[in-house]
């Protein structure tokens, strides 16, 4: 066997070697895991709707905005800049999210609420949020006794919610995000 | 669509299965020996060796039933572990086989060919692996077994004593007609049981009940009691059996699963002042382990007029270089005896292979390691966390006793390089040894079963006017 072949196979057979330890740390490193995110009223209702829910936030990003896409498909007349999802910031519950179709979202601690919270200082129907006639999403505060905050104003009168300001019940604060 | 249908939360995310991965893995992992089989014929013989077939077959039948019982009994098991210990226990039959092919080393006296023996005991392993997953359903299981494995544990341990020292060290039992064995390897895996039921129910007492002295907890004096006595008996089988590295796996192994399972630093100085005590102690009058020591610091003195073995490997590493001699081409075989294809098969890759191909399988170890630990942090009970360390742990020094030895940092011992290195009981403990922390891994990576509905959580029916 000539000189050049055996050369040739002596440093194939190291790429090789490394290649397969190289492989074996990718390998590792994808097997680190993110976050999912879960739909917790599909959990009552059968598991089918929860592996649908199940996906990688962190490496699938663009995965995550179809199925919010699809998750309001039909409601078209939703404007462009208009918020999709409601996010709980603080509090106990807090990465909960709850996509907007236009539905009204009741919050307290009433367990039929929409997000039920687990907070000393909420009433049992605290506050709702809905979206009036043009789209644009409302709070109205439901004669808590706590009283619920947007921004810092205590709210006396149903009002706009603006894109990310905090509304504040109790110890839990949600916001309104694209 | 209900509005309750849109909540979502954010938690984190469950392990894939991955065996896929670890299909693709696997044949890369039977490609890369039958590679090196086909290598090693053209340097030697200018022809593609005959037996390749049957070893690429034999090799991939064994990976492919393997990996077909993990799919089945442990589904979620790490997807790593598998694929490097066929690559390991592949490159170890090549390297045998390729010293089988020097006539010096190969003569009737010293056993002759040694890979087909060694290619039979690889495949009672891979038997051995399967069973394991196959019948051991849960770890905790062995939880069941702690004192008894105690006991198991010391009778391998002791055993060897009874029976002729060969090559200097007691760590053989003969079985007339079947061959003989090394209990020791079976035995860390015993022990390794026994120290994680034990330190599972003992771990409080010993790391809360302390007191604090100069940044160090000092443990109470009956609490240092088990500590004390590992640290004797493995003096005794330093004494007895002339065996430095199983002797420093044990105490070694112990100290290990201690620290992990107290989080004290201070088991640590204590392991490694007793066991250097101890080490220096018995150098002292163990003529064995003397000469080990002798061999160590001074290489190069001639004997018997030729140098020593710990100076042959040293020759071979630098006459390897960076890129090795090329598989085949290298003369590793003037270490003499059996010595090249068990404890000096280290060399031989180094020589061979060179220094980027022994980094190459010191991280493919360092890698089954990392496998190991990380099964540990995944596992969700404390028995399961502290076997997962203990196997790992045990393997882990066992790989270091090895290359630290061959490569002169250390005094060498008689030990197998793990999957690597000829010797029976070696490779099917080893294979024993990732069938339990693939056990282990399946049950950590599993995802967790969803909670049973609660009734309060149940909507409840508001009649609205």
């Amino acid at each position: 066997m000539s000189e050049l072949t055996l050369t040739v196979m002596r440093l194939g057979f190291l790429a090789v070697l490394w290649l397969f330890v190289i492989v074996a740390v990718q390998v590792i490193r994808s097997d680190l895991f993110g976050t999912r995110v879960t739909q917790r009223g599909a959990a009552r209702r059968g598991g089918q709707e929860q592996q649908r829910g199940a996906q990688r936030q962190t490496a699938a990003p663009p995965q995550a905005q179809r199925r919010q896409e699809s998750g309001r498909g039909g409601n078209s007349r939703q404007r462009r800049g208009a918020p999709t999802k409601l996010v709980v910031s603080e509090g106990t519950l807090t990465g909960t999210t709850v996509a907007l179709q236009g539905q009204t979202i009741s919050l307290g601690r009433a367990h039929d609420s929409t997000i039920v919270l687990d907070d000393d200082y909420a009433s049992s129907r605290h506050a709702r949020i809905y979206p009036d006639r043009d789209g644009q999403w409302i709070v109205e505060d439901l004669g808590s006794t706590n009283g619920t905050y947007l921004e810092r104003t205590r709210l006396t009168t149903p009002t706009p919610i603006p894109l990310g300001a905090p509304i504040r019940i109790g110890k839990t604060v949600i916001e309104l995000r694209k | 669509m209900s509005s309750t249908s849109n909540t979502t939360t954010i938690g984190t995310i469950g392990a894939p299965s991955r065996r896929n991965t670890e299909l693709a893995l696997l044949v890369f992992a039977v490609i890369i020996p039958v590679f090196a089989y086909i290598n090693v014929g053209l340097a030697k013989e200018d022809t593609v060796p005959a037996g390749v077939l049957g070893y690429a077959l034999g090799l991939g039948l064994l990976a492919g039933v393997a990996h077909l019982v993990v799919r089945k009994w442990a589904p979620y098991a790490d997807p790593l572990m598998l694929p490097v210990s066929t690559l390991l226990n592949g490159l170890g039959l090549v390297f045998i086989w390729r010293l089988d092919q020097e006539p010096q080393i190969t003569t009737p006296q010293l056993g002759g060919a040694m890979a087909p023996g060694q290619l039979m005991w690889s495949t009672l392993g891979v038997a051995l692996f399967l069973g394991v997953l196959i019948f051991l359903k849960d770890h905790r299981v062995l939880q069941r077994y702690t004192y008894i494995s105690m006991v198991a544990a010391l009778v391998l341990l002791i055993l060897p004593v009874f029976f002729p020292a060969r090559f200097g060290a007691r760590i053989w039992i003969t079985i007339p007609g079947v061959g003989s064995l090394q209990p020791g390897e079976f035995a860390k895996i015993i022990i390794a049981i026994f120290f994680a039921g034990y330190l599972m129910v003992k771990r409080d007492a010993l790391a809360l009940a302390s007191r604090r002295f100069m940044g160090l907890y000092l443990p109470r004096g009956r609490d240092l009691g088990p500590i004390l006595v590992i640290w004797a008996l493995s003096l005794m089988i330093l004494v007895f059996e002339t065996d430095l590295g199983t002797s420093l796996l044990f105490f070694g192994l112990f100290v290990i699963m201690l620290y992990v399972a107290t989080e004290r630093t201070s088991w640590i100085v204590f392991g490694l002042l007793l066991s250097g005590a101890g080490a220096v102690a018995v150098a002292t009058f163990e003529s064995h382990v003397q000469t080990r020591v002798h061999n160590w610091l001074n290489p190069l003195e001639l004997l018997n007029g030729g140098v020593t073995e710990t100076a042959q490997a040293m020759y071979s590493f630098g006459s390897g270089g960076i890129l090795g001699s090329g598989l085949g081409q290298g003369y590793s075989r003037l270490i003499g005896g059996i010595a090249p294809k068990s404890d000096y098969i280290l060399a031989t890759v180094g020589e061979e292979l060179g220094l980027a191909g022994v980094m190459a399988i010191l991280l493919l170890y360092g890698l089954l390691i990392e496998r190991g630990i990380r099964t540990a942090l995944a596992a969700r009970d404390p028995f399961g966390k502290l076997l997962a360390v203990g196997l790992s742990g045990a393997f882990a020094l066992q790989v270091f006793v090895v290359a630290g030895g061959v490569t002169g940092l250390i005094p060498l011992t008689g030990m197998t390089m793990p999957f690597l290195a000829q010797g029976g009981s070696s490779v099917i403990a080893n294979w024993a040894l990732v069938a339990i922390l693939l056990r282990i891994s399946d049950t950590a990576r599993r995802p967790a079963p969803a909670p049973a509905p609660s009734t309060d959580a149940e909507m409840t029916q508001v009649v609205r006017p």
